[in-house]
């Protein structure tokens, strides 16, 4: 057999080697450094961090690729970069930058409000957010080779990827124990792909990597998503915005790793110096919610 | 017979499945008291400056070199690198393997690719001597071996991508991420050997 490149089993690969893991959001090179000195698995190389494109507002759009470049340069893990939802051009140029991994990610403001990016025809691999099943497997069904749950971004409030996480793993949970018969009727109330839900009930979970994302702040939040189920973290605005990001970082690393050990939990929370201020999800207008776009 | 997958980091429950699936017993191991009676090592696929960052700082170098230079010991592309001696870069390796690696050896992740190799060891656990399908994912090189580590697989163009010195293997790509155990009976036969002895 000659070379194959970009099949799915190198796409979902990548994620596959990321497990147990933290993707940390950074916005310069330093920080990237940063981040790849304490243990982080990849970086999210982005021109703003969540919590900050929450407090400019305005529309957010993808990274100069002046920025993503200089990051890829700095560090050897893995580089990822958010495109807007539906711009496949903006997807396009990162694809031909050569980042390892596309987020197509409800951060940025939506370029297409009906249509998600068709990822099959890109040889970078995509993650995109969900907040259920049906909606990560609408997404593997376009293409996506790593699904990360919603949460909402830039808050510092665990409580929605909490949510989403459970929502997840509960309908895969109920789903492995219906009959045969009722299959095609789940997939439709969810709004999937019926191969997709099928080879979901066989697997006993998604056929690939889940992790958490979106108000992840601290080494026990990280462990608690790990706890519940997930396959890893994705930490934005919690490391640097906070006061010691590199030590933060580093015992958010520890954590995921060691989530089931509450000494060692015990031992990296300490002394982390001041959090990033959080923002409570639950006093939050719907309009500043950014979790429910896409679909 | 318990084998242990070293869990501070990537595909480690790919590898535990497969070995479960040959009827073996598996211990994830995080710390270094979790060595203690296991018979052999697979290191997992993952991000080796992680892996080496956590092993570090949880006092896992020393005792991991020490479990190797006694029992067999697998490393699978980023435990390749780890079982290293010399990959080009400031991160902690184990130096237990007389090779040295070339990480990100074929670019980014665009250039992930599959293979089909011709592995002649193989079969010692299956005489059929078909070729592996292999998996490379931002996949190292091993660029030499000395001493006495031999080379198990190249690519066509004679690139070395797996390894074996002892009881101690490398493989830089992923047999972990497809349904063919070759690779993981032939550990299993390695570990077993190793404990006769």
């Amino acid at each position: 057999m000659e070379k194959e490149v970009a099949t799915f089993a190198v796409k979902k690969g990548l994620a596959q080697m990321l497990k147990g893991g933290v993707i940390m959001d950074v916005v310069t090179p330093d920080h990237a450094k940063i981040a790849e000195d304490a243990g982080a698995v990849a970086v999210m190389a982005l021109e703003r961090v969540p919590a900050d494109i929450r407090a400019t507002g305005g529309v957010a759009r993808m990274t100069d690729p002046e920025i993503i470049l200089k990051i890829m340069d700095a560090v050897s893990i893995p580089v990822m970069a958010k495109a807007r939802i539906g711009h496949f051009v903006e997807a396009q140029i990162l694809e031909a930058i050569g980042v390892d991994y596309i987020d197509e990610s409800e951060v940025l403001t939506p370029a297409d409000e009906a249509h998600h990016i068709y990822k099959h025809a890109f040889k970078v691999p995509f993650v995109c957010g969900c907040r259920n099943l049906g909606e990560a497997l609408r997404r593997i069904g376009e293409g996506a080779a790593m699904i990360r749950t919603k949460g909402e971004a830039g808050t510092g409030d665990v409580v929605e990827a909490v949510r989403h996480a459970r929502t997840v793993l509960g309908e895969i949970r109920t789903l492995q124990y219906l009959p045969e018969e009722e299959v095609m009727a789940f997939s439709k109330e969810i709004g999937a792909p019926y191969e997709l839900v099928l080879e979901t009930r066989t697997l006993g979970r998604m056929p690939v990597v889940n992790f958490a994302a979106g108000g992840i702040a601290t080494p026990a939040d990280a462990a608690l998503m790990m706890q519940i189920g997930v396959d890893g973290v994705f930490v934005g605005s919690g490391i640097f915005k906070s006061g010691d990001p590199a030590r933060r970082a580093a015992a958010i690393v520890k954590a995921t790793t060691h989530y089931n050990d509450p000494q060692v939990l015990a031992e990296v929370s300490r002394n982390l110096g001041e959090p990033m201020v959080g923002r409570s999800v639950a006093v939050m207008p719907e309009t500043e919610k950014i979790a429910g776009r896409g679909w | 017979m318990e084998i242990g997958v070293l869990a501070l980091q990537g595909d480690f429950a790919e590898h535990q499945a497969m070995l479960e699936k040959l009827g073996a017993a598996v211990r994830q191991v995080r710390q270094p008291g979790q060595l203690a009676g296991l018979a052999g090592l697979v290191i997992p696929g993952g991000e080796s400056t992680t892996m080496g960052k956590l092993a570090a700082a949880y006092d896992l170098i020393e005792p991991l070199r020490e479990f190797g230079r006694m029992h067999a010991v697998w490393g699978t592309c980023a435990g390749a690198i780890f079982l290293s001696r010399d990959a080009g870069n400031e991160q902690p390796l184990l130096d237990l393997m007389d090779i040295s690696v070339i990480r990100n050896a074929f670019g980014r992740q665009v250039d992930s690719f599959e293979i089909d190799l011709d592995v002649p060891e193989l079969k010692s656990v299956d005489p059929s001597g078909k070729p592996y399908h292999a998996v490379f994912i931002r996949a190292p090189l091993i660029d030499s071996v000395s001493g006495s580590a031999k080379v198990l697989a190249s690519l066509p163009d004679g690139r070395i991508v797996a390894a074996r010195q002892g009881h101690l293997l490398a493989t830089v790509f992923h047999p972990e991420l497809t349904p063919d155990d070759r690779f993981h009976r032939y550990f299993l036969e390695l570990v077993k050997s190793r404990s006769d002895h």
